[in-house]
């Protein structure tokens, strides 16, 4: 198996479901001749052309809105909005048609459209280069909300996403990009809807997704040398949520610490401890707690990592559900 | 446009008023939630959508019924849509080739450059045409969509119907230029034409809708047009408008202004009272139908949302389904 960047796992999707069907189409702000800012697209219009591989208008919401056009034309469309920051202009797009066109059609016409978004803080971005809007997505019937956390989930997830007949906002942890692993560029074949557990534990659980499960990972193992055994649990999809995999999880240590870069007020950790309220509550043993950024505004590049959750913020929380 | 294609405008026409007429009356009467006339933009709509291929694609705004009855769409369906049923309609819009009606001013705009793009990727010499009012092109989408036809050369007609008022705001407070002038600063060409003039609107949009099909991109018709009404039922528009204002359109009513092209032109008076009591029966089939027609279940909110339901979602269906019991 090769060893790929998530960047290269990105593309060799790509690439994948362009030779496979010839309805897909990759476009969006400098993804032909440049390959995208983070050469996800790096060397497609050449090999696929500039019909089906194309740069845009600098202009989120034409991006959005022209996917929608083509989906009903019979298109597969695979638009890339440059930053997570720059999905808000296009966002009533988004909201008001993307997700509910199908319904206003009344199944006439499905949406399969896979909009990428480089996403998350962590790479010393200027202003509006390190959002995390999953819960604002999540919470929009219609969409559904993917974000890989290591090269190998990023090519599955990334053919799962193109192939599914819905919209999927495709959420790439930025900080995770040049991370490479040996992948399997073998398409898995697996509906996006379920969770992985990626490291077993018997203390707590930690809860997590996109960038926040190699920060988790990285928790779980500090913790095993105090002798703390920590499951770790990526969620991979935010809608449909696993939720089975998430309860039977969280059950086996009676202990969950959810972990998330976006601000903590209405974040999706508080839609996570939830559904753990109402379907495991006679599991647990402990209060569930959540990490998160702070409720401010993703602040400037250097001091970002004040924001993101540190290991030590994590092990901290992970103590007050071990005390409690 | 031929006699006979004139006389059918003609009859289309009428059919749409006394249809939006009726819609009133259903609103006024408890039947629909609430409607918004289109009631002196007949010609604009009628005679625009009846210059199009059967195959090209519709995207209309939730004003036009003038292009729904021209193009064939069930008008039970489409008056559905009013009562609540189903947002966007319950007609349906792959035979039609009308997409569901846009409540969202201005974005349906870059739906039909879209789908426009896709027609043109696959070769196809299909056009689609999007219906919008002057106030849609204040919103940033309409802008995104203009830049996006021309760059990429996409075979759309952008049908702007001026009717001078977006709700209360005159088209003034909307724009300090002219609309139809907006196509050339991106980079194809616009066309200002009387609204109220069937043959007008017919000529400027085959001209439109060919130059499209040759490959040659976009136009934007801005048509001039009068609405009679208020913006919906749910409107006063004596709040903000003159009354001599709705007089002088009413004067210049687009069906009465073809009524006198067509007389002139031999049509005899039989001719028109036929056309009056087939408008007459066909709207008293509209509201025998709408009074049979059922709403779809409550349950059906949950069906369309994705291609097949999450078990989550599944389980708010059967929660619901449980709470109507057999009713659901």
């Amino acid at each position: 198996m090769p060893e790929l960047s998530m960047v290269q796992a990105l593309n060799a999707a790509l690439r994948h479901c362009l030779a496979a069907h010839d309805r897909t189409l990759v476009f969006g702000q400098d993804v032909g001749r440049l390959g995208g800012v983070f050469r996800v697209t790096d060397g497609l219009q050449h090999e696929f052309g500039e019909r089906r591989v194309f740069d845009t208008p600098l202009a989120e919401s034409g991006i959005v809105g022209v996917a929608v056009g083509l989906a009903m034309a019979g298109w597969r469309p695979v638009p890339e909005i440059q930053f997570d920051g720059f999905s808000f202009p296009a966002l009533d797009q988004m909201l008001t048609n993307l997700a509910k066109y199908r319904g206003r059609s009344r199944g006439a016409y499905d949406m399969p459209v896979t909009l990428r978004l480089p996403s998350y803080g962590g790479i010393g971005g200027p202003e509006h280069h390190s959002e995390s809007p999953e819960s604002i997505y999540a919470h929009t019937a219609g969409l559904k909300v993917v974000t890989p956390s290591c090269a190998q989930e990023a090519f599955n997830l990334l053919v799962a996403a193109i192939r599914d007949p819905d919209p999927v906002i495709f959420m790439e942890p930025k900080s995770r990009y040049w991370a490479k692993e040996e992948v399997a560029l073998e398409p898995a074949g697996l509906p996006i809807g379920r969770a992985c557990v990626v490291r077993a534990g018997s203390d707590a659980t930690l809860v997590a997704w996109g960038p926040m499960v190699h920060r988790c990972l990285q928790v779980a193992s500090a913790a095993e040398e105090d002798g703390v055994s920590l499951g770790v649990l990526d969620l991979r999809c935010l809608v449909p949520l696993d939720e089975a995999t998430l309860l039977t999880s969280v059950a086996e240590t009676g202990r969950a610490v959810v972990v998330h870069e976006a601000p903590r007020t209405a974040g999706f950790a508080a839609e996570v401890s939830a559904r753990l309220m109402e379907g495991a509550f006679g599991s647990l043993k402990a209060p569930v707690q959540r990490v998160t950024g702070w409720d401010v505004p993703y602040p400037s590049g250097a001091v970002e990592q004040q924001y993101i959750p540190s290991v030590d913020r994590i092990l901290l929380a992970v103590q007050r559900v071990l005390d409690y | 446009m031929d006699a006979d294609r004139l006389r059918e405008t003609y009859r289309l026409m009428l059919l749409a008023r006394r249809y939006d007429e009726e819609a009133v009356r259903l609103q006024r009467q408890g039947e629909l939630v609430a409607f918004p006339p289109m009631s002196g933009q007949e010609a604009a709509q009628v005679a625009s959508v009846l210059a199009l291929s059967p195959a090209d694609m519709v995207f209309p705004s939730y004003r036009e019924l003038g292009v729904a009855v021209g193009r064939g769409v069930d008008m039970t369906g489409y008056m559905l849509a009013f009562r609540g049923a189903w947002n966007g309609g319950l007609y349906d819009c792959r035979r039609n080739r009308f997409a569901p009606m846009a409540s969202s001013v201005g974005s349906h705009l870059l739906h039909a450059v879209g789908w426009a793009m896709g027609a043109r990727l696959d070769g196809r010499d299909e056009v689609a045409i999007v219906y919008f009012g002057e106030g849609a092109t204040s919103e940033g989408d309409a802008s995104e969509a203009f830049n996006f036809a021309g760059v990429f050369r996409a075979p759309v007609v952008f049908f702007c119907q001026n009717n001078g008022w977006a709700i209360s705001v005159p088209a003034e407070r909307q724009s300090a230029g002219e609309i139809w002038r907006r196509g050339e600063a991106f980079g194809f060409p616009g066309v200002r034409v009387d609204g109220g003039d069937a043959e007008a609107v017919f000529a400027a949009t085959s001209a439109a809708a060919e130059r499209a099909r040759r490959g040659e991109g976009p136009t934007l018709i801005e048509a001039l047009t009068h609405r009679f009404g208020p913006h919906s039922t749910a409107d006063d528009d004596t709040r903000y408008r003159e009354r001599a204002e709705v007089e002088t359109a009413r004067r210049n009513d687009p069906l009465g202004r073809l009524r006198a092209r067509l007389a002139a032109s031999g049509v005899p008076d039989s001719w028109f009272s036929d056309a009056e009591d087939e408008a007459r029966l066909a709207v008293s089939e509209l509201r025998a139908s709408l009074a049979a027609a059922e709403n779809p279940p409550a349950v059906e909110m949950f069906d369309f949302v994705y291609a097949a339901p999450p078990p989550a979602l599944a389980l708010q269906r059967s929660q619901l389904e449980e709470l109507l019991g057999p009713d659901a």
